[in-house]
């Protein structure tokens, strides 16, 4: 046991699994999602909510898991990049990614495909311009972005086609 | 970095959460969506021994069209929530418009309304155009109630009439008159808009009565009385060609200086380019890129 520091216990749901922790209130998300539960796809950056690399999805909804305390995922829905796919059955976004070469470092990665995870959930077939609005929070050093939105804009088309 | 440490209250109703800020005073902040608090406490800029999440407080919640064609907005409604509600898309497409386009969308999903205006970082999208349309906050404290304009409730950079008793409620914005106008145009190449102007148009006269508040200059929005004078009652064309010939000296003296985002001269330059590109869209003209 720890001592005296005030801790919370929290209840929430990772990546579809009933999960419970106990931290301190100035805990950070991204913090307890790589250290306690050891996933450490997301990423930290900027450390001040504008890169998108820690991005997660909280009840579908993408968040700067670098800005956010812990304690406000309780009750809550969170889905890491651990969540989506697996190694031999890719998640349809992580393909498109692969397919049209979207990523170089990779440090973006897991965070901009939970964006799109997030955009394709409320706008199944978004335009071009809304693509490159939704993921304006996300950057990438490497890629130039080109290459994300054309794989964003094919599962657009697809989802669209059916 | 991680904040200093602090204890964390979640009062689930707002007599609670009063109770708690009478309690604690300046050692407590509200917290809500955390996208500047939590930061500026990473940052080690702002210490509290005391976080109030009011999140879960039912009565800050809500959009509400009002009976004057207005909209009562909860203070905990986020940029996300203010930019898809069909309320709001209804009563206030501008103000929609603005929300769907404030900094990037983790920070619509997690940021508030009521926290945006309460924490008045002047580089900000929501205060010039909630001015123009004559907003007004609802603050609560144990004693009661008061409400006051937009305009009086912000006092400059980081600071407005909220004691550190109150809570921000609601905020009211009141029905426009029939065929009124409005819009928002922003410009920045950071997450912040470097500049924005308001821009509301009442019928009046063969043309519009106009109200103008340039955003992000300074420590609140600034009225722009000279161009709102010069163009009153005009007929569209002719108020466009007064904006273009008057703004220069309408933003000659507005208080500004140089930050981040640009000089005091840049951004008084940007006033005059998107004073128009406002006034246009307002008016529903195709928007020519000045
Ligand atoms: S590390 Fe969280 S947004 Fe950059
Ligand atoms: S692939 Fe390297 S930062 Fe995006």
């Amino acid at each position: 046991m720890k001592t005296g520091i005030p801790t919370l216990d929290i209840a929430f749901v990772l990546n579809g699994v009933r999960v419970s922790a106990t931290v301190e209130p100035r805990e950070l998300l991204i913090d307890v999602l790589r250290e306690k539960f050891e996933l450490s796809g997301t990423k930290r950056s900027c450390d001040i909510g504008v890169c998108g690399a820690c991005t997660v999805l909280i009840d579908g909804l993408p968040a700067s898991s670098c800005s956010m305390i812990a304690a406000d995922v309780d009750g809550r829905e969170v889905l890491t990049i651990e969540g989506l796919g697996t190694p031999q059955g890719l998640d349809p976004i992580q393909q498109a990614f692969v397919a049209h070469g979207a990523l170089q470092c990779g440090f973006c990665t897991p965070g901009m495909v939970l964006a799109v995870k997030g955009l394709l959930a409320l706008n199944a077939s978004p335009t071009e311009d809304e693509i490159r609005h939704f993921l304006r929070g996300n950057l990438c050093r490497c890629t130039g972005y080109v290459k994300i939105i054309e794989a964003v804009v094919d599962l657009a088309q697809r989802k669209h086609l059916g | 970095m991680l904040p200093a440490r602090f204890e964390l209250h979640r009062p689930d109703s707002l007599a609670t959460a009063l109770a708690l800020l009478d309690e604690y005073g300046e050692d407590a902040s509200p917290y809500a969506g955390g996208t500047e608090l939590l930061i500026a406490m990473k940052a080690r800029v702002v210490r509290f021994a005391h976080i109030i999440d009011i999140k879960r407080i039912a009565e800050l919640r809500g959009i509400v069209a009002r009976d004057d064609g207005g909209l009562s907005i909860g203070a905990l409604c986020s940029h996300h929530e203010l930019a898809n509600d069909p309320i709001v898309r209804k009563h206030a497409p501008a103000y929609a418009r603005l929300s769907a386009n404030i900094a990037n969308i983790r920070v619509r999903v997690a940021g508030t309304l009521g926290g945006n205006l309460c924490f008045a970082e002047p580089h900000a999208d929501p205060p010039a155009l909630l001015c123009a349309l004559g907003a007004e906050v609802c603050l609560a404290g144990s004693r009661g109630m008061r409400k006051l304009p937009l305009q009086d409730f912000i006092l400059g950079e980081l600071s407005t009439v909220r004691t550190d008793q109150e809570l921000l409620v609601r905020i009211e914005v009141p029905g426009q008159p029939e065929g009124a106008r409005a819009a928002y145009r922003a410009f920045g190449h950071l997450e912040r808009p470097a500049a924005g102007v308001a821009a509301v148009a009442k019928p009046e006269g063969k043309g519009y009565a106009w109200r103008f508040f340039a955003g992000s200059m300074c420590g609140r929005p600034t009225a722009l009385t000279l161009l709102e004078d010069a163009m009153a009652g005009q007929p569209p064309a002719e108020a466009l060609e007064s904006l273009e010939r008057t703004a220069q000296a309408a933003v000659e003296h507005i208080e500004t200086y140089d930050d981040l985002r640009g000089s005091a001269d840049y951004k008084r330059h940007l006033v005059t380019v998107l004073a128009l590109r406002s006034a246009r869209a307002a008016l529903g003209l195709e928007e020519r890129v000045a």
